[in-house]
């Protein structure tokens, strides 16, 4: 377990970076509140998950290995998406497997990296991060940070500890919703599809607003409501629980 | 294979998903059996964690595969039956047709068996001149309809009651009834008259048990029973893989089985066939065979990374929890192995270049392993095969599925290591999307090649100043 006055080094997924950075604003105003100490490389650029999952795996190590030269340094690391955990968690590893040396300096990044809610929650033992919160919740789990961290209820005890807010559970809300990286471009239709179904649960479960862990996900849920003119929010957790 | 009918994946799944009853039906079947399975695996006396152990055993077997088998053979020989192992599909197809011909056959009754679909038997039998008839309902229907399995277990869920009810009037020759109860009616009529007049009967096997010698079939309508047993000879194919070492571990298997193929604690009837009859029987063929096939699981075996596909004892749980499958049926990968588990051994038994639509159409969401009796890591076996497809194998014989895209990865891992290459493009992309139709803030079209994206969906437009450049500059300091 980890000490909760380690300085916390922001891992930023790519699509926060460049699309949501106000989610990693958040997230930086949380930690803020908690009283935690922050750094935030700013060499750092993408994981390798997007060339990983397409099979790419040179280019994933070449990813990989920048990763670790800039994060091994770090006391703790903690990332607002559980896809990206899971790659640097479990796939580096795999990607290095031949590898002893790299291995082991994976090894060790990997066993310090968290998602945020796993690391509010789990390492640093608070549910009640005091937020308010005007509406009605859903939540939509992320599959990597659901079936590849077994991350399911830290992020469900943060949003039901909201002031303010009315916490429902649309139906399949463990189901895929589309995104898959390239998938939802090469397969375009097959992933709009797949969207059409999430964004059918969440509107018939009376939300106003859908939370979750992973800008991926949520940028698929996000583009969906936007073209069928349905209109509900998409939040990152770490908006949500800024506010 | 030469069934395999090599369909565009993804104009089949657009085909798919343009139909509403398909769609429907898919709901409903994954409603049903997708969260049934995992209740049932909840109530499992030793919990669910026995899916873990019998990953284990599944483990050790295939890794003893050749002396499990031999075990096999020799338990089954000395109960009077004879065994065939087929190196492929041709040499399988070959020694029932010449087994079929021995005895004259001009009729065949047939129990589910994908493996029997795996290696075109049907069609094989019926250019010999040989009639034969599918006998599980499903199949029954669907070979009616001239049509293929749209999935392992339920081979008819993409035709309604309606389309039955027509397919059986014009077929069977009944006034036109929608009433399943008497759809069921009359397939059982047609059906047991078949039974009555075969000379021979086919069967697939769940999984053998080489301790005791006998292969397993799991129905719940009794027609394997009755095509095993009643015709004077019955010819079973197994995929070499499908077998357990002992008893012992054969009654987990059987049991995950039965709870990931229908959340059924047991199915209805479970035969153990052992041989033919003895001769004080009354019951049971006179002549049993045993085809073991291997058409491409030798070289699955060979390799560790691919070898827990092997463990796969085709229960189609997985089917039954994919969000693919859910959407586009089993006809869009082009063979009766769909889902996740087509999507892995498809491109490993018949061609990792053919079927690479069907291992990189998939989320990697991870469904399947949560519903897979014996736990195999399919998104692990996804991931690996498509990294073939990215560089190409030589061991496989898989060439590079695309060299833009690896044109586009290579200049990706460039751009990654170098902050400031990796600004300059998301600046130029901020740049470039101000051409770009908008709604609402939201960007309507993105050009090639991600213009997939936006048939269906809108999405949000690049930031104008990135998180790492707000920290940089201390905006957020």
């Amino acid at each position: 377990m980890s000490d909760p006055n380690k300085t916390v080094t922001l891992f930023i997924q790519c699509l926060v970076d460049g699309i949501y950075p106000e989610v990693g604003e958040a997230m930086v105003r949380i930690f803020r509140k908690l009283g935690i100490n922050l750094i935030c490389p700013t060499k750092q650029t993408c994981c390798g998950q997007p060339a990983f999952n397409a099979g790419y795996r040179r280019e994933a190590g070449v990813a990989a290995k920048r990763f670790i030269d800039i994060f091994e340094a770090a006391e703790v690391i903690v990332c607002p998406s559980g896809s990206c955990v899971t790659m640097v968690r479990h796939h580096y590893p795999q990607l290095f497997e031949d590898d002893d040396s790299w291995l082991q300096r994976a090894r060790q990044v990997a066993a310090k990296t968290y998602e945020l809610t796993e690391y509010i929650v789990d390492v640093l033992g608070v549910e009640d991060l005091g937020a308010h919160y005007d509406g009605t919740i859903t939540y939509h789990d992320s599959c990597h940070l659901l079936r590849n961290l077994r991350v399911k209820a830290q992020p469900r005890k943060l949003l039901s500890k909201i002031s303010g807010a009315e916490f429902i559970e649309m139906n399949d809300a463990d189901r895929c919703c589309g995104f898959g990286g390239s998938f939802s471009v090469k397969y375009a239709d097959i992933s709009a599809a797949m969207a059409a179904d999430k964004v059918d649960n969440i509107i018939a479960c009376g939300a106003d607003t859908v939370v979750g862990c992973d800008m991926g996900c949520l940028m698929n849920i996000q583009g969906m409501l936007s073209r069928k003119g349905v209109d509900i929010k998409i939040m990152h957790i770490a908006q949500i629980l800024a506010a | 294979m030469s069934e395999i009918t090599t369909a565009d994946y993804i104009a089949e799944a657009k085909r798919a998903l343009n139909n509403p009853v398909l769609q429907s039906a898919l709901t409903d079947l994954q409603n049903r059996f997708g969260r049934g399975t995992a209740l049932a695996y909840r109530n499992l006396p030793e919990g669910p964690d026995l899916r873990l152990k019998a990953h284990d055993i599944r483990r050790k077997t295939i890794a003893n595969l050749d002396i499990v088998l031999e075990t096999l053979v020799a338990n089954i020989r000395k109960n009077g039956g004879q065994v065939f192992f087929a190196h492929d599909a041709d040499a399988a197809l070959e020694y029932c047709l010449a087994t079929a011909r021995r005895h004259q056959v001009k009729l065949a009754v047939k129990g589910k068996s994908m493996v029997s679909e795996e290696i075109g038997l049907n069609t094989a039998l019926i250019g010999a001149g040989i009639e034969v008839a599918e006998t599980d309902l499903g199949e029954y229907i669907i070979q009616l309809a001239g049509e293929r399995p749209s999935h392992i277990i339920a081979p008819a869920i993409h035709k309604s009651r309606k389309d039955i009810g027509s397919l059986f009037a014009d077929k069977i020759k009944i006034p036109y009834t929608d009433d399943p109860p008497s759809l069921t009616r009359a397939a059982r009529k047609a059906l047991r008259e078949k039974f009555l007049a075969a000379d021979m009967g086919f069967s697939g096997c769940n999984i053998a048990c080489a301790e005791t010698g006998h292969i397993v079939t799991v129905s719940n309508e009794g027609n394997i029973r009755m095509s095993t047993t009643m015709p004077k000879v019955h010819v079973a194919i197994m995929g070499m893989e499908r077998v357990a070492a002992r008893l012992a571990d054969h009654d987990i298997l059987l049991r995950l089985l039965c709870r990931g193929a229908a959340a059924q604690n047991m199915g209805t009837y479970v035969s153990y066939i052992g041989g033919p009859r003895y001769l004080q029987q009354v019951d049971g063929p006179d002549e049993f065979h045993l085809v073991i096939l291997d058409n491409g699981r030798s070289r699955i075996l060979a390799d560790e990374e691919f070898r827990e596909m092997l463990y796969c004892i085709r229960c189609a749980a997985c089917l039954n929890v994919c969000p693919v499958y859910g959407k586009i049926g089993g006809h869009s990968y082009g063979h009766p192995y769909s889902g996740p588990v087509g999507a892995v051994v498809m491109p490993l038994l018949a061609g990792i270049n053919r079927f690479k639509d069907l291992c990189q159409g998939e989320t990697l969401c991870g469904a399947c392993q949560d519903a897979c009796p014996v736990n195999i890591d399919i998104p692990r076996l996804l991931l690996a095969l498509r990294a073939k497809l990215a560089d190409g194998d030589a061991g496989w014989q898989v060439s590079r599925a695309s060299i833009p895209e690896k044109g586009i990865y290579t200049l990706w891992s460039w751009i990654v290591q170098n902050r400031r290459l990796y600004d300059f493009f998301l600046r130029l992309a901020g740049l470039g999307q101000s051409f770009l139709p908008k709604n609402k803030g939201m960007i309507r079209r993105l050009p090639p090649p991600m213009s997939g994206w936006t048939r269906g969906r809108d999405i949000q437009p690049v930031a104008g100043k990135s998180f790492v450049d707000r920290w940089r500059s201390g905006d957020i300091n």
